[in-house]
């Protein structure tokens, strides 16, 4: 027996022999995100008492946006709970007298019914309390699940429970708590003023914003998380959903170590993992190199149109070695450096169009064939591309655009005062299609009008 | 008092084949006030704060009064909350009337502004849902500051929660997503796939809290009115 003892101790940083003995108690440091509360150190287990405090309350889910959220603890996610493999877990769920509904917790590291649902049904003004061992080691999610279960969650009823394994996980340098969720707004993202939950896009899964700790904006600019290069980072990831699956992803970085699911097998070199509603993952990565990474459901219209951003903020000396940084920027030309033809649109044989037709076609014609070099704006780019806009080149004689756009033109030009010395290759456009993209440009970005038409081009093209 | 005619009704955790046929009956147009019930303590002093025994009502009753008989003014007209079942059964006992049954209140409150059964009424259910998703105001508002439903009576959304006679007959387990599995479906009240209309979130809120509270339990957003 002693042998297993040794070997127990040697394995995981415990002995066998007090492994099951309860020791003592104490209150359990909670953390709002994305704080964690400290490693836990002792090797045996305690009496952990949790205090979880129900709180509806309005908050922001963006600048602007007001939303009654429903939350363990007056946050988004719910506070973080550190416990042991072991511990003897006492459970006390307090309902806010000024809340307007019960509820309840279904903490995934629980093994019972309900996960403590059942015995932690609490009016408003109430305070229940039940008590499990901590049998199983992972990362868990907490919520809800007071009916209805689904709006509970979507109204921001989740959190993550650590049950760290005996010996503790390896020693990182930061730990940050991240819990993306999904919400459903009456008015569409970004619809300011105060926003009700709406329930046929919950049932129908399309929320309006995906979010990481429960506001967009919640870890950029001044809230962005903050390291060092030479620095360790693991960061607790849950979903919350209550609707879509996570590709939780960190721009230029790769995962050194992934607990997928929170569970205890490790992956490695992991680019992105997935993190399904009512789950979670432990990232961990080596930071090497200084600058912004960005965290984000790569599932990426709802990180850049619904909220799932995040920045990790590294601070330190570059190394050029492993990121060397931008080290030229040149014009790229396919075809050398002569006047080129573009492969031939079918040439149309067409009626002459009105003006506002043309400036409709145009307007396609510019977003397919101009607006590459010549931006959606006009505006050119300097030192390369032209500008468009308020142009002195052909403000004189309109003519001119037809002639660049039949012929092509290369060598140096001078507009607007800047010089331009590069290449527009020869558009192969119909006349009427000249025509149109040509008073498109006329009529727009601050020129000032004006019509060409299909035989003004025709007779330019010859 | 208001006449509400009778109709069938049939509970969101039933099926259609269990609906329960409601007798007209007469409801107080407004919830009971502050004002009322001092009345009441004042010719019934058993149930003042101070001698209210503590199986009938726990120690949040009348929290919202300084004393067994003082309170801030400003209060006088909002519902009397704080209550337990207990009081609000006595209180309407010692005026001739009843507290109403949960399918009597829930027939009264299915009525919009314009029409008797808006349970189908999307935008009717939207509003009853916002109201629900909100904190309760520090200050409870005096009655007849929500709307005029469709027989005359005013608060039966917008204002408190209003305790019924039966309360606690249909269940939820508190483990809401268990109760499809219960062979009694009479008693799961939680939302489950058993429910007649698993999206009417309002309606599964009622029955969450109803069944999250017991007979002596003081709420500070649960009221009640009588009907007879």
């Amino acid at each position: 027996m002693s042998v297993f003892c040794i070997a127990g101790f040697v394995l995981s940083g415990c002995s066998v022999k007090n492994s099951n003995a309860i020791k003592g108690e104490e209150v359990a440091v909670l953390t709002f995100a994305p704080n964690v509360p400290p490693p836990i150190t002792r090797d045996y287990a305690t009496k952990m008492i949790v205090n979880l405090e129900v709180i509806e309350k309005e908050m922001e889910m963006m600048d602007g946006v007001k939303y009654n959220f429903w939350t363990f603890g007056g946050q988004v996610p719910g506070k973080f709970i550190r416990v042991r493999e072991g511990d003897l877990v006492e459970f006390h769920l307090k309902n806010d007298p000024s809340n307007k509904l019960p509820h309840n917790i279904d903490l995934h590291a629980v093994t019972g019914p309900g996960g403590g649902a059942v015995s932690t049904f609490t009016a408003p003004g109430h305070e229940t309390q039940f008590s499990f061992t901590a049998i199983n080691p992972g990362l868990f999610i907490y919520h809800c699940a007071t009916a209805p279960v689904g709006m509970h969650i979507a109204n921001g009823m989740y959190g993550l429970i650590l049950v760290e394994p005996r010996g503790g996980l390896p020693k990182v340098d930061k730990e940050f708590y991240v819990v993306q969720g999904d919400f459903y707004t009456k008015g569409s993202y970004g619809e300011s003023g105060e926003q009700p939950f709406n329930m046929e896009k919950a049932l129908d899964e399309k929320p309006d914003y995906v979010v990481f700790n429960g506001k967009v904006g919640a870890l950029t600019g001044d809230n962005a998380l903050k390291a060092k290069v030479g620095e360790t980072v693991r960061l607790f990831v849950g979903n919350g959903g209550p609707g879509l699956t996570s590709s939780f992803h960190v721009i230029g970085e790769i995962f050194d170590n992934v607990y997928p699911e929170g569970g205890s097998t490790q992956n490695h070199n992991v680019q992105t993992t997935l993190i399904p509603p009512g789950g979670s993952a432990i990232t961990e990565f080596k930071l090497q190199v200084p600058g912004n990474f960005i965290l984000v459901d790569h599932a990426i219209f709802r990180a850049f149109n619904k909220g799932a951003l995040g920045i990790l903020k590294v601070d330190g000396p570059e190394n050029k070695t492993i990121y060397s940084g931008q080290q030229d920027d040149r014009i790229y030309q396919p075809e050398g450096g002569a006047v080129q033809t573009m492969p031939s649109a079918d040439a149309e044989k067409a009626k002459p169009l009105t003006k506002t037709e043309k400036l409709e076609l145009g307007k396609a014609l510019f977003a397919s064939t101009c607006q590459a070099c010549h931006q959606a704006d006009g505006k050119g780019i300097e030192k390369a591309f032209p500008p468009l806009y308020k142009s002195d080149y052909f403000a004189a004689n309109p003519q001119k655009i037809v002639q660049v756009i039949t012929h092509g033109l290369s060598g140096p030009i001078t507009v607007n005062g800047k010089t331009f010395n590069s290449v527009m290759p020869k558009q192969t456009l119909s006349d009427n299609q000249v025509a149109s993209v040509a008073t498109y440009v006329l009529n727009n970005f601050g020129n000032k009008g004006g019509e060409i038409n299909a035989e003004d081009v025709a007779k330019i093209r010859k | 008092m208001a006449l509400i005619s009778g109709g069938n009704y049939i509970p969101m955790y039933s099926k259609e084949a269990q609906k329960i046929t409601v007798s007209s009956f007469y409801m107080d147009v407004y919830p009971v006030t502050n004002a009322d019930y001092l009345a009441f303590v004042k010719s019934h002093p058993d149930w003042k704060k101070s001698s209210v025994k503590r199986i009938f009502a726990d120690s949040n009753y009348l929290k919202q009064w300084d004393s067994d008989v003082l309170f801030d003014k400003n209060i006088a007209g909002s519902p009397v909350v704080n209550i337990s079942w207990f009081a609000a059964k006595k209180y309407c006992e010692c005026q001739g009337k009843r507290l109403p049954e949960t399918a009597e209140w829930e027939v009264a409150a299915r009525a919009s502004k314009t029409k008797a059964d808006a349970s189908n009424d999307p935008g009717f259910n939207q509003w009853v849902l916002n109201w629900l998703t909100k904190p309760t105001a520090a200050i409870l508002p005096p009655v007849g500051s929500t709307f005029k439903n469709y027989y005359g009576i005013y608060d039966l959304h917008g204002l408190v929660w209003e305790w019924t006679y039966d309360f606690n007959s249909a269940l939820t387990t508190g483990e809401s997503r268990g109760n499809s599995s219960l062979d009694n479906s009479l008693f799961c009240g939680g939302g489950s796939f058993a429910s007649k209309d698993i999206s009417n979130y309002a309606s599964f809120m009622r029955f969450a809290m109803r069944s999250s509270v017991k007979a002596k339990y003081c709420v500070a957003n649960l009221g009640f009115r009588c009907v007879k």
